[in-house]
Order: structure tokens, then sequence, then C-alpha cells
């Protein structure tokens, strides 16, 4: 097509310029959408190939994207002495289960409190919980807060109770909440129900997409959650999965000395890069496959329309 | 004055059920937020351990004037704010862009492995990130090296070299955020409403035009709160980020070192509590007065799209 000029009075061809301005936007589209995606995706097929590859061709070839020499050692020595690595498992487990808990019902039950119109206060509450998002104490009081006033130092209780709630995810549950139609309240009021049970009843199922959204990245802040290990945590015992990853990243030795501690007989020349690897899949893996299922919820449940008190 | 009395009290007893399931998170935030600033103190202080946030002796403006004059203070600020400004406008441009291409391109299945794909990186720690990227840079068995040895070129020293940190951390930043960012914009565009499309469509307009003149436009508050509460943490840098990526390696201070990761060193390697405070206390009042100046500008541009 070398002119459309040309074309412009027969009635088929005027509805060209549309469809070919829709043409080039897909081809952008898709051609940049993939690099973007494969941009995305390259890093964890390097992790996984490296996970599988001996560590002799690691050492001579470097990492690869497609295994050479395929090798599931790093894995069999990791699930041989699991003993550390379980334990770790436990701690994550627990806490990312008792902190998504207790911090998706708190933070919706505040939400569901802002979101009431007829609340007297609300705009008050909401500017006391949004002011901490602006000026804080910083790092060293808040330290101090947690290791000498409430003495959570070396408990579980740190590793949970520091990030039970988040005020950008009030927010967002609370502009969710607030789509919903206000005569639903209205009419369980006049039907006798409480505040409490109206927001259990009623509201609640009808958030299920913020709920879940918001439940799967609490879920992954605590998941992840390495920090407040690294800063309270000197116990072996209670190292979440993320800080006991960190450490041995960092420090081989102390992988060697965890695994014959476990009892097992470990030579000198332990596949550290694959083993590293082996490890990074295992600590990533379950919060990776809980993602797809939550997906579907993700595009209706976030919605920050409305941030303002 | 009875009348006023009666009318504070009736309603506490109105809202009683609403402000009890307020109070575990009132509980939390002062706890965990309001009680600590009053620790601010500790950085007018000289910190003992017997003597605790309000029993040691005051220090007046000595640790400030530590920090200061260490010259590490220009330094960390101006690596924090200027890595936070790169990290808003390339990340959001970025996500802005991929969430539009996103809501435009029509296959469903195409969209929605886009979507999860894109959203990977979010989910997994800095921890693994750190990990990811040692694969990459490492000098001897690094994936780019290897690609520059094969290409018979010179490898290069990343982890020694701290002119490539500004770049990789953009990048890394930019990567592990697209996702996100896409969902949550993709779910603004999602909530324009049809009929603004539908007649611009009978208007004639292109979708290049729609795109310009309907959904930037209609993107705006979702990119200016964004924006501004980025604004907000303009002087915070993103410790997990920065401390996997680069950790305490003293060669990359000049162009990788940032406040945080500054008063988590002070704090825990070198003890200088009260400096490490003048620092946090520095920050905070930093970000406190960029958020209250740029609420201000978007206010005096537009009350409504204002925070506060």
């Amino acid at each position: 097509m070398s002119s459309t000029t040309a074309n412009i009075h027969s009635p088929e061809m005027r509805k060209k310029p549309v469809n070919r301005d829709k043409m080039i936007l897909s081809i952008v589209g898709y051609v940049t959408l993939t690099i973007l995606a494969v941009f995305c995706v390259f890093p964890f097929l390097l992790v996984i190939s490296s996970s599988l590859s001996d560590e002799s061709t690691i050492i001579e070839k470097g990492f690869q994207i497609f295994p050479t020499a395929f090798s599931t050692e790093a894995y069999s020595l990791l699930f041989k002495y699991p003993e550390e690595m379980l334990k770790a498992y436990g701690i994550t487990i627990s806490v990312t289960a008792i902190g998504t808990l207790v911090g998706l019902f708190l933070t919706s039950m505040t939400a569901y409190v802002l979101s009431r119109r007829d609340f007297k206060w609300r705009s008050s509450f909401s500017f006391f919980f949004f002011f901490t998002t602006l000026f804080s104490g910083g790092l060293v009081p808040w330290y101090l807060m947690i290791v000498n006033y409430l003495h959570l130092k070396d408990t579980l209780l740190v590793l949970i109770l520091p990030m039970l709630m988040n005020v950008f995810y009030i927010i967002v549950m609370k502009s969710f909440m607030s789509s919903i139609p206000d005569a639903i309240t209205e009419s369980a009021k006049i039907d006798g129900a409480g505040d409490f049970r109206i927001f259990m009843q009623l509201i609640v199922p009808l958030s299920k997409p913020a709920l879940a959204t918001i439940g799967l990245f609490i879920a992954l802040a605590y998941w992840n959650d390495w920090y407040n290990a690294l800063l309270f945590i000197s116990k072996s015992d209670l190292m979440p999965l993320q800080y006991y990853l960190y450490k041995m990243l960092g420090n081989m030795d102390g992988m060697r000395k965890a695994m014959m501690a476990s009892g097992a007989v470990v030579n000198t020349d332990l596949p550290t890069e694959s083993l590293k690897m082996a490890m990074t899949i295992v600590a990533t893996g379950p919060i990776l496959l809980a993602y797809p299922f939550i997906q579907k919820y993700f595009v209706t449940g976030l919605t920050i329309g409305a941030v303002k008190g | 004055m009875k009348q006023k009395q009666h009318g504070f009290w009736d309603d506490v007893k109105k809202y009683r059920s609403l402000l009890l399931m307020l109070t575990p998170a009132v509980l939390f935030f002062l706890l965990f937020a309001y009680i600590p600033m009053s620790g601010i103190i500790l950085a007018f202080k000289q910190y003992d351990y017997n003597g605790g946030v309000f029993g040691s002796p005051w220090n007046g403006w000595a640790n400030f004037k530590f920090f200061f004059d260490s010259g590490d203070a220009w330094r960390v600020t101006r690596n924090t704010a200027l890595y936070n400004i790169a990290f808003i406008v390339v990340n959001n441009v970025l996500q802005i862009f991929a969430a539009i291409l996103l809501f435009e391109v029509a296959g469903k299945w195409f969209r929605k492995l886009t979507q999860t794909v894109l959203f990977l990186p979010y989910f997994i720690s800095w921890v693994v990130v750190g990990a990811i990227a040692y694969n990459l840079f490492n000098f001897d068995v690094g994936t780019i090296n290897v690609l520059l040895k094969g290409l018979g070129m010179q490898p290069v020293d990343i982890y020694n070299t701290a002119a490539y940190w500004p770049f990789i951390l953009v990048i890394v930043s930019a990567w592990k955020t697209l996702g996100y960012g896409t969902i949550m914009y993709l779910a603004a565009i999602t909530s324009i409403d049809t009929e603004m499309y539908e007649a611009a469509e009978i208007d004639g307009a292109n979708i290049f035009q729609r795109i310009m003149k309907i959904t930037i436009p209609n993107l705006m508050p979702t990119v200016i709160i964004l924006v501004l509460l980025a604004i907000g943490n303009i002087f915070r840098g993103d410790f997990g980020m920065f401390y996997n990526m680069v950790g305490n390696n003293g060669l990359l201070f000049s162009s990788t070192d940032v406040i945080d990761t500054f008063v988590f060193r002070s704090l825990t390697t070198s003890n200088e509590i009260g400096m490490s405070a003048a620092a946090g206390f520095y920050q905070s009042l930093l970000g406190f007065a960029t958020i209250m100046l740029a609420n201000y500008a978007v206010r005096r541009y537009d009350k409504d799209r204002a925070l506060f």
C-alpha cells in the first residue's frame, strides 16, 4: 500500500487507517512485551539451569541458560541432610501463616471502619495512620523500642509483629471497600446486625478479590523477610528461610559445617555454585506456586483510586 | 457545658464497636511508629546503655556535626536522592507503557502469560536477587564475563568498579517492580469508562489518539498518587536491595552507599548509636519536607489531586 490518500474516497478504505494503527500497536505491543517477558524470566532460567548443572562445568564455562552437563547432585545433597533447612522452612511457614491471617484480619477490619462514611472520626483516624508514612523516628529508635522496651529480640514474635500492618495495604483495602454500596450496610443495620457482624458476614465475603490480593502481598512480605531476622535474630533455631539462605550464600563454610552438624560426611569439594542455586530454588518455590491461583483477583483487587482520607 | 460533654461521650457510645475494631491498629501504630518518634531525642544525646533513650546525657549538636563532618552525609544524601529519582522516572514510565500495551494487545492468553511472567521478579526476595546478580556479574564464572571471554574480550571486574552500579541498580529495580506497577496501572486503566473509548472511536480517533487523549489523562490521578508517595520516600533507600546487591563492599560506596545502609552500618558495625540516630532524623526531616513541598505543588496545580 503505497498511498492511502489515493483511495480516501472509497468507503472500505476509509476504515483502513484505524486498522493500520491497530496493527502497528499490536506489533509494537507483542514485540515489546515479549522482550520484557524474556528479560523477566531469563534470570530464573539461569538459576534453574545452574542448579541442575555439574559443578565442574560451571567453573569451566560459567553459568549457562541450558545445562550442558546435567546433574542433580546439588539437590540430592540438599535433601540428604535437610534438618537445618527444614527448621528454617518451619519457621518461615509458621511466621507466614500466622502473620498473614492476623495481618489480613486486622488490615481489613481497620479498612472497613475507615470506609464507613457515617463514622464521625473517619478522617482523623485515617490521618493518624497515614502520618506514619510521612514521618518516622528512623531505624535506631524503632530498633531500640523492639529490643529494649518490648524485649522481642530472639523471639518468634519479632518476625511477626513489626510487619503486621502496613498503611498502604489499609488504603488499598479501604478504597476497595468504599466501592461496596452503603445500602448493604444500612439494610443490615435495620435488621439489627452489629458492626462487627456486618464486617464479618457481609463485607468480608464481598471483598474477596481485595483480600486475596492483599493477603498474597502480606504472605509474600513474610515469606521473603530476612531483614527482621538480620536485625533481631541470633539464635539459629529461629532463622527463617531467607535469612538462612542469606547466611549460606555468603558463607559456604557455614553450609559445610551445618551439613556436618547434621551428620553428613562432606568432602571438601562441595558443589558450591550449584548448591547455592538449588537452595535459591527451594527457598523461592512455594511462594511462586501460590501466585497463579491468586492472579485472577489482582486487577480487581488493586484499586487505589481514592487514597485520600 | 454539660451538653458538649454529653455530645462527645454520646458519639463514643454510638461508635463503640467501630472504635473497638480500630483499637488493634491504633495500638500497633502507637507502638511501632508514634512512640519510636520520641526516640528522635537520641540524635541529641550521647547514648549509653545504662541510661537508655531518656537517661543518657545530652550531647547538643555533636552527633550531627560528626555526621556532616565525616564527609559521608553529602555522599549518601546525593546517592539516595539520585537513585530514587531515577527509579521513579524509569519504573513509572516502563510500567505505564507496559500496562497500556497489555490493555491494548488483543490476545487473551498472551496477556495472561505476559502478566504472569512480568510479575515473577516481584515474588523473589532480595536475597535471591543478590544471588542471581552474583551469577551474572561474578568475575570468574559470571554469565556476562563468560560471554565476554567467549567473544575474545577482557572480563570486567564489576564488583570492584563503582561506575557500573548506578546502571545495574536502576535496571534491577525496573526489573523487580515492573509487574507490580504494571498491574497497578492496568487496574486503573480497566476502571476507565468504556463509553469514553466508544465515543472517541465514533468521532474518528485512532488508537494512538485514544491512548494520548483518554488513557493517559485518566491515569494521571493514579500516577500522581503513586509518584507523591514515592517522593515522600525519596530519601529512603531500599535497604534490602542495596544491602543484598552490594553488601558491605567498601570499594563501591562512592556510588552505592545510601542513607539507609549508612545508618545500618553505623548502628550495627561501628555501634555509633547517636550519630546513626542523627542521620535517621535528618533522613526523616528531609523526607517530610519533600512530601510537603510536592503535595503543596500538586495542590496549587489541582486541589483534588493532592494527597492531603
